[in-house]
């Protein structure tokens, strides 16, 4: 009896732990457009351990436990950026390598910008005044 | 003159940036991440219970009113130790300090406790950092202060020495 119920723990213990003991800190979600979407947003993140890593190239265990977060939502039907908004709302915009667009960073959309429109106006003058 | 000038600025604009450039280079990046939920409510975390006999640690604990800590550690943590000494005082001094023990096992953790003392009112096994990055937590050791509200209010980054004893016990309520 003892021994039955030994096996049947065991066989419970097997049916718990994940389809194929899949650990989604290192494996690949079966769908490849989820894994697709799964990869590209965790090179964009930071590891907050190792900084200048993003999590999918880090040996530590946060950046692990960060992949598999990453993966199991995106499995779960979250997009990408729904999954970095939850990390950046907890560690800051330093998670993320992708800058957010709001007021503190537009200059770096709009200094570009500015530098082609005073490049082409100081450019177009001196042309103006070759031709005279 | 004015055209002079504006023939130079360029350059000094060139020069402003290999500046900035250069102090870059040479300023090490190692930032500390301190949580974005200081502030905000103690989000809901699961643990797995560590030590047979207590609860684990629940979010829902933290309403009581009173100030709490809340010990972000683990078995494998040298500094988690060596901090272990100052969590005693503070539990001595009526602080409750909870504990969530971050890839950590019940064989380990009972021989840590059994080997550093125990000041937890109660422990949870955090197998996969899943309630460590629900508080914004980057490692071990770190403390959260926890108001009676449930709100977070203060973050400790890295083991409780001497010299934090004042804030923590100011920031629990309790007079030294």
């Amino acid at each position: 009896m003892n021994r039955i119920s030994a096996s049947l723990a065991t066989l419970m213990l097997l049916a718990a732990t994940p389809v194929a003991g899949l650990d989604y800190a290192d494996e690949s979600l079966p769908d490849p457009q989820q894994e697709a979407k799964a990869v590209q947003l965790m090179d964009s993140l930071r590891c907050v351990v190792c900084q200048g890593q993003p999590i999918s190239g880090s040996n530590a265990g946060l950046a692990g436990d960060m992949r598999r977060l990453v993966r199991e939502r995106i499995a779960a039907g979250d997009s990408p950026e729904q999954v970095r908004a939850w990390l950046v709302n907890r560690y800051g915009d330093w998670i993320s390598f992708q800058p957010q667009v709001k007021p503190a960073t537009a200059p770096l959309w709009l200094i570009p910008l500015l530098a082609v429109l005073a490049g082409s106006w100081l450019a177009s003058r001196r042309l103006v005044h070759r031709k005279r | 003159m004015i055209r002079r000038l504006l023939l130079w600025l360029p350059f000094a604009l060139g020069a402003v940036l290999f500046a900035a450039f250069w102090a870059g280079l040479h300023h090490p990046d190692d930032h500390v991440i301190a949580s974005k939920m200081v502030g905000q409510a103690l989000p809901d975390f699961e643990t797995r219970t560590a030590m047979q006999g207590q609860g684990a640690p629940r979010a829902a604990q933290f309403h009581g009113g009173k100030p709490r800590l809340l010990n972000v550690f683990a078995s494998w943590c040298v500094p988690c130790a060596q901090e272990g000494q100052m969590l005693m005082r503070l539990k001595a001094a009526g602080a409750q300090i909870d504990g969530v023990a971050v890839h950590d096992t019940q064989a380990d953790l009972a021989r840590f406790l059994a080997e550093n003392g125990n000041p937890y009112a109660s422990v949870g096994l955090d197998i996969d950092g899943r309630a460590q990055m629900a508080l914004g937590s980057t490692g071990v050791p770190e403390t959260f202060v926890v108001d009676g509200q449930g709100r977070i209010v203060h973050q400790q980054i890295g083991a409780v020495t001497e010299a934090d004893m004042p804030t923590l016990l100011a920031k629990l309520g309790i007079r030294p």
